[in-house]
């Protein structure tokens, strides 16, 4: 089963991992990634904005879940994205990946979150502790992160 | 009557135009994204800011990423937007 969601909400890892496992009867893994909002010391941010293509965003996302469910032979897998203003430590993206053993699950679950940073339509755009905001740019490493697979 | 074309952007590309959204009417020749871009070009300095490093910008055809010579037409919906920042 494939569960994509975007939401300006939070989620909850252990009801999502319930839910995912409920539907997956003969699984023997699940593996996650659960992306944060990142504030560092040497890069302080005060939030960060997701913004969307709200039309495109949804069937990007499946078509990638759908490609993670066959190439890894994926029991289900759970992709939840927020958007909106995040502050720091919020939890913004989940990747559940669930198969009958691990290395399915874990390389399920990156190919997920590395086709997500480079297949589908967010963008964040970083607000200052000084209150101006800039655009992030696309990092090259990401690209190369999903050309991998 | 042609049907028009829906034109969005997103994230900085948005903020360059000055506007999420618009329809235009396409003239005859401009049927390819970058025919688009080189005719979208002149209709604002705000516009011409926004596509001033083509190379930086994307494009979705009917909410399906595009090419420079991916065919556009009267009623399609086109997005342009940066490079995705996801994840």
């Amino acid at each position: 089963m494939i569960r994509v969601r975007v939401q300006v909400a939070d989620f909850d890892l252990k009801e999502e991992t319930d839910a995912l496992l409920a539907a997956a009867a003969e699984a023997g893994a699940v593996a996650s990634f659960l992306g944060v909002v990142r504030s560092t010391a040497a890069r302080p941010i005060a939030a960060l904005t997701l913004e969307h293509y709200p039309a495109m965003t949804q069937p990007a996302l499946e078509a990638i879940a759908a490609e993670a469910q066959r190439r890894f032979d994926l029991l289900g897998c759970t992709v939840i994205h927020r958007v909106g203003r995040l502050l720091p430590g919020a939890r913004i993206v989940l990747v559940l990946a669930a198969a009958r053993h691990r290395q399915a699950a874990l390389d399920g679950t990156g190919y997920l979150i590395d086709w997500l940073k480079t297949g589908a339509p967010f963008w964040k755009s970083e607000e200052l502790p000084d209150g101006t905001t800039r655009w992030v740019e696309a990092r090259e490493e990401d690209a190369e992160a999903s050309a991998r697979w | 009557m042609t049907k028009p074309v829906t034109i969005l952007y997103f994230a900085w590309v948005r903020e360059r135009v000055g506007a999420g959204e618009e329809e235009v009417t396409l003239p005859q020749g401009v049927d390819t994204v970058a025919a688009l871009v080189a005719w979208l070009r002149g209709r604002s300095p705000g516009h011409d800011a926004a596509f001033a490093s083509p190379a930086l910008v994307r494009a979705a055809v009917n909410q399906v990423f595009a090419r420079q010579d991916t065919a556009v037409g009267a009623g399609d919906e086109v997005a342009f937007f940066p490079p995705v920042t996801g994840g």
